[in-house]
């Protein structure tokens, strides 16, 4: 490992200052993506600033109905508040189905928004690797490549985002709250997500230095009905193959309102807009549904082992909708 | 009389493990010591150009960098030889960093050594090394214009071929043919400790700490190539967390552990990391097996031709064998088993878990079932029908029982009344379906002489010692089971040490063979001296038992006497103090009995399996295992269950998870932490019922068969069969991924 310095801080400003002036400066939350990054010698800080102390763990009722939760508050708290686990059933899902429980302990949501991709080429450390070593080329395209997306993807990049809870948080409009050297912003959490492009190595907006400090719920709506079923090879602590999150409102037959978001086949947790839209007014059927999931999944790009999962997509679709249809996990 | 041997007794060092006691190699700490860090090949074929070590040595705490220019030249390289023969075992015929000649991926190129353990691993990422690539083959389908017939395996020591009667005439003249061909990924061994060595020379004596499932092979192999003499390496191993064959080799790190720290005058330890056991250890190789079975219309089997195909490296014919199982289980007149390899650009593979045979069962096993499909029999029923009396040669089994562990099993599992047709039963998304097979594996006897010592103290306590090392099977416990037994005293007055080669010898612990042969070693060592002692009391004029004879003398709780009169005796306590002995002690041996023992060597077991198929979305879960076995006598019904569970788990595992993919562009492994690498987590593992069917031998060392492979051999078949049985589709590949189960298949 290589040699770094670690700082505490117990201020927002004070974190902000002190990364905003080291370009080697990094935030260090649960630790659970930064430091395995750094053993492997794919992040490379010379000073971690050690966040934990900072006053952003809790979770609290915003007037009007929405939620906010602190950047630092960890997945297992949110997943068993009783708002989030009650009104958010799909967010408290997207929580549980992830990592391990030990995992979550320690893991926070900020840190979990920004963890970086489980492309092993990113990770080895050695291989071409546009995200790691922009220019160098993009071992996965032409490689091993069951795991990649196939939405959203670009010549110079196909990994997929690995977060959970995001597809559940871009399925319900969340946004994102961040202190930064310029100030605060709130960004949209479907804008906090960029695409690969040219650029795969810039993930999301954040400027150096710049800081989550919370993310907010809208009021709930349609996600009280949400469900977030989660596809893997082994039934527990994986990444998805695929995950839906979904909520549906059905009346008299017909679909009223829909959410769809993807997790496991985007490079961004993918919300389904094609889909919502093909939802609206169809009957609330399973065939109506697999209309919808393949006029999402027609912009998909395949690779070499990774076609089953346009297939694999719609039919987790289809089962998602179908579930959320009957009113949710309860 | 209450004996130890057969109870379900804890594990001797379960607190130490579960209170952070137990010390593992990489805790060993000494003074003085210095941590090494292997830098291995980013290219799977060429040569190293160059290495610059600059800016490595001017890191913080650095000693040393070693590469092929710098570190000395071996002595001699052994021959490979499985290290239960009891000889040097090198894992592979080829000893990296004396050239400049890279073989594979992973390859140790330099090593670096520092004062700390991160010192030492940040420096080895700083170490430049420049490489000509050249052309590799790390795949079958990059080399299948070179494929070769192997002639000899393990070093020579087995045949690649085995054959009797005609099988090409009786395929073809065979009323029913079952033909397939299986492709299997690369399986890793991921035990959860990674190898590591501690090495330390003092007046040019050299101890290693090792984490090795066989310390007599670490010595000898060691003291191979650094030209010592034996008496001169001493290998201690107090415990090892898991080997499953990845440690039943010595691997070059340990020796480069040992050149380090003579090259640094202290003492090193070199820790693998996880990423370089996937490149350091041996593997099992990627493979293809075809197997056809020939058999008349009424189940019988006429003739059965097993072809396997894999990859080894280039400095040796390496393949597990699989084909020991096909050519005995069943009694079929014409046979053909044959091994053929690809020279590529990988280490040499070696022993995992349920070595060769667990593939080869598979193959055999799901072709068994497709013939009792194409026959409308019963799947149990053709086992029963076609199980050999004797082995090929004619000669009895040392001990049998497939016929009960099938019939057992199938009870328990609730086999009879299933409904053979497929895709018949139905649980909401979910198919439901059934499976099973025969279980057999090779009882493995090429050991040389065991040895252990016993000693009792004139307080009526015991210490028996032989050279065997603890990695998990609970052997600690069943020999010190063993030998409270023949030296009649309470459990709790026996400490049985272990892990250290100046202890009498005993050979590697692989091929299920551990338990059997280090129970018998203590057995003898423990037996010699309680006869010992009786024959002392007996002829000792101040003993109760004086003019006694000792073959009517029994030893209970520490106490000499008389069987049919059991209150006149005495203790070794009162015989000991009497005779001013402060300890007694023997040293027993047993030898195998030759290899032309005129019997036949398997062990036998049934599995039956039930899994749900969500055909949809390509998802298998298995609901149910049963496994009935015949491992001969089971020393403590509580370790047996738990490695025979253990197995189990571990061919669910290879059915549906286990497999790394080459990327044959950069000649490296896909897959390199367990986050990629994929065992089953407990929300994979359902109930599993484990059943004994009791069986006498008198061939093998007290009887014992083994219990470390046979509980793996057939798992996997049991289950794709009952994945057949669910979905009416046989899949020809391990594992069973996702997108070869979807039905209708992914399109596209
Ligand atoms: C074995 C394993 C399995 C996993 N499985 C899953 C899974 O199935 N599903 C899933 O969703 N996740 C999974 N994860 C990922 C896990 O959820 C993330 O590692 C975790 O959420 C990261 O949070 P952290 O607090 O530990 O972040 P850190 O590791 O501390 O930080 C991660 C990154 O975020 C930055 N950062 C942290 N906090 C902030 C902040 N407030 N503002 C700006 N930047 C910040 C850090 O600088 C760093 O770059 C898994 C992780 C592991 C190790
Ligand atoms: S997919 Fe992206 S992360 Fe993976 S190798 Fe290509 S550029 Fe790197």
């Amino acid at each position: 490992m290589r040699p770094l310095a670690y700082a505490r801080v117990s201020t927002v400003a004070e974190a902000v200052e002190i990364v905003a002036a080291d370009p080697a400066g990094a935030f260090l939350a649960g630790g659970t993506t930064e430091i395995d990054l750094v053993r492997l010698g794919v992040a490379r800080p010379d000073l971690l600033v050690d966040i934990n102390d900072l006053p952003l763990h809790d979770i609290e009722d915003l007037p009007g109905g929405g939620v906010r939760i602190g950047a630092l508050a960890r997945m297992s708290e949110v997943a068993r508040t009783p708002v989030i686990a009650g009104r958010y059933p799909g967010v408290a899902q997207a929580l549980l189905l992830g990592a391990s429980q030990q995992l979550r302990n320690m893991a926070s949501m900020g840190g979990n928004l920004c963890q970086r991709t489980r492309c092993a080429y990113f990770r080895d450390g050695v291989s071409p690797c546009n995200k790691r070593e922009p220019g160098s080329g993009c071992s996965a395209l032409d490689g091993l490549n069951r795991g990649h997306a196939v939405l959203g993807t670009s010549e110079h990049c196909i990994a997929t985002h690995p977060s959970d809870v995001a597809v559940a948080l871009v399925a319900f409009d969340a946004v994102v709250h961040t202190a930064g050297p310029g100030g605060a912003r709130r960004i949209p959490i479907d804008d906090f997500y960029l695409p690969p492009g040219d650029t795969p190595d810039r993930e999301n907006p954040l400027r150096h230095g710049e800081l989550i400090t919370a993310i907010d719920l809208p009021p709930a709506g349609i996600a009280e009905r949400s469900v977030y079923l989660k596809f893997r090879d082994r039934q527990s602590y994986e990444f998805a193959l695929v995950s839906v999150c979904a909520a549906v409102r059905v009346e008299d037959g017909l679909v009223t309102e829909a959410r769809l978001a993807l997790g496991g086949v985007g490079t961004k947790p993918w919300r389904s807009r094609l889909a919502e839209r093909r939802l609206l007014g169809a009957p609330a059927t399973a065939e109506s549904y697999a209309a919808a999931a393949a006029y999402e999944l027609s912009a998909a790009v395949p690779r070499r082992h990774n076609t089953f999962k346009v297939e694999l997509a719609q039919r987790a679709i289809v089962r998602g909708l179908t579930q959320a249809a009957r009113g949710g996990m309860r | 009389m209450n004996t130890a041997i057969g109870r379900p007794v804890d594990r001797v060092d379960g607190h130490a493990k579960v209170t952070g006691g137990a010390r593992y190699t990489a805790e060993i700490s000494l003074p003085g010591l210095t941590y090494a860090a292997v830098v291995g090949a980013r290219i799977p074929s060429g040569r190293v150009e160059s290495v610059d070590a600059s800016r490595a040595l001017s890191a913080g705490g650095v000693l040393a960098v070693l590469t092929h220019e710098n570190l000395p030249k071996i002595a001699g390289q052994p021959r490979l030889l499985p290290s239960l023969l009891g000889a040097a075992a090198p894992g592979q015929s080829f000893f990296p960093m004396q050239d400049a000649a890279v073989h594979y991926a992973g390859q140790p190129v330099a090593l670096v050594v520092a004062e700390s353990h991160e010192q030492a691993q940040y420096a080895a990422s700083l170490v430049d090394v420049a490489y000509r690539r050249e052309p590799s083959i790390t795949a079958i389908d990059e080399g299948r214009d070179r494929v070769y017939e192997a002639q000899r395996l393990f070093g020579g020591l087995m045949p690649g071929r085995d054959e009797r009667g005609d099988v090409g005439t009786a395929l073809a003249e065979a009323p029913v043919r079952i033909e397939a061909g299986y492709r299997f990924a690369a399986n890793h061994h991921n035990a959860l400790e990674p190898p590591a060595t501690t090495a330390v020379w003092e007046d040019g004596r050299l101890t290693l700490y090792d984490s090795t499932m066989g310390i007599r092979a670490t010595q000898l192999t060691v003291a191979h190539l650094l030209g010592l003499p034996l008496s001169h390496v001493r290998v201690i191993t107090h415990f090892v967390g898991g080997g499953f064959g990845s440690k039943a080799m010595t691997w070059p790190h340990v020796t480069l552990a040992a050149m380090a720290a003579r090259h640094v005058g202290r003492p090193v330890r070199l820790a693998l990391t996880r990423a370089q056991t996937y490149t350091s250890n041996g593997h099992r190789e990627e493979q293809e097996q075809r197997i056809s079975l020939g058999a008349t219309r009424d189940g019988r089997l006429t003739a059965i031709r097993h072809h396997k195909l894999s990859i080894t490296s280039h400095f040796d014919d390496w393949a597990e064998p699989a084909t020991g199982v096909s050519s005995q289980l069943y009694d079929v007149e014409h046979y053909e088993g044959v091994h053929s390899l690809i020279h590529g650009n990988t280490m040499t593979p070696t022993f995992t878990r349920g070595p060769g045979e667990t593939l080869g069962v598979f193959v055999l096993e799901t072709a068994m079932d497709e013939l009792a499909y194409e026959l409308g029999v019963d799947p149990v029923e053709l086992r029963l029908r076609n199980h050999a009396r004797t082995d090929p040669r004619g000669n009895p089994w040392s001990s049998d029982g497939l016929a009960e562990c099938l019939r057992l099993g199938a009870e328990r599992f609730g086999w009879h009344g299933r409904d053979p047709r497929p895709r018949a039963r139905r649980d909401g998304d979910w198919l439901i379906g059934t499976g099973m097979a025969a279980a057999a594996y090779p009882v493995a006897f090429f050991m040389p002489e065991q040895r252990a010592r016993a000693r009792v103290y004139e307080d009526g306590s015991a210490v028996v010692q032989t050279g065997t090392q603890e990695f998990g099977t609970g052997v600690l416990t069943v020999a010190t089971q063993v030998a409270a037994d023949a030296l009649g005293l309470p459990l709790e007055s026996v400490r049985f040490e272990a892990g250290d080669t100046d202890l009498p010898n005993t050979s590697a612990a692989v091929g299920s063979a551990g338990a059997g042969m280090v129970s018998a070693a203590v057995h003898a060592a423990a037996t010699a001296l309680r006869d010992r002692l009786v024959a002392m009391a007996v002829t000792d004029a101040d003993s109760p038992l004086h003019g006694a004879d000792p073959a009517a003398v029994e030893v209970a709780d520490g106490r000499m006497r008389l069987r049919d009169r059991p209150e006149t005796g005495e203790t070794y306590a009162d015989l000991m103090i009497r005779r001013r002995l402060a300890d007694a002690e023997e040293v027993g041996s047993w030898t195998p009995p030759p290899l032309t023992t005129p019997h036949g060597l398997l062990t036998f077991g049934a599995q039956f399996a039930e899994v749900a198929v969500d055909p949809g979305l390509g998802l298998i879960r298995v609901r149910r295992m049963t496994g009935v076995f015949a491992p001969g006598r089971v020393l403590n019904p509580k370790l047996a269950r738990s490695q025979l569970m253990g197995g189990m788990v571990w061919g669910l595992s290879q059915a549906l998870l286990e497999g790394n993919e080459m990327d044959t562009r950069h000649g490296r492994w896909g897959a390199s932490n367990l986050g990629e690498y994929l065992v089953p987590v407990n929300a994979d593992i359902p109930e599993i019922t484990v059943e004994f069917v009791e069986v006498e031998d008198d061939v093998v060392p007290l009887g014992i068969k083994g219990v470390g492979e046979i509980g793996q051999v057939g798992a996997a078949a049991a289950v794709a069969n009952a994945v057949f049985h669910a979905t009416g589709r046989r899949l020809r590949r391990l594992p069973l991924a996702a997108e070869l189960v979807m039905d209708p298949p992914a399109s596209s």
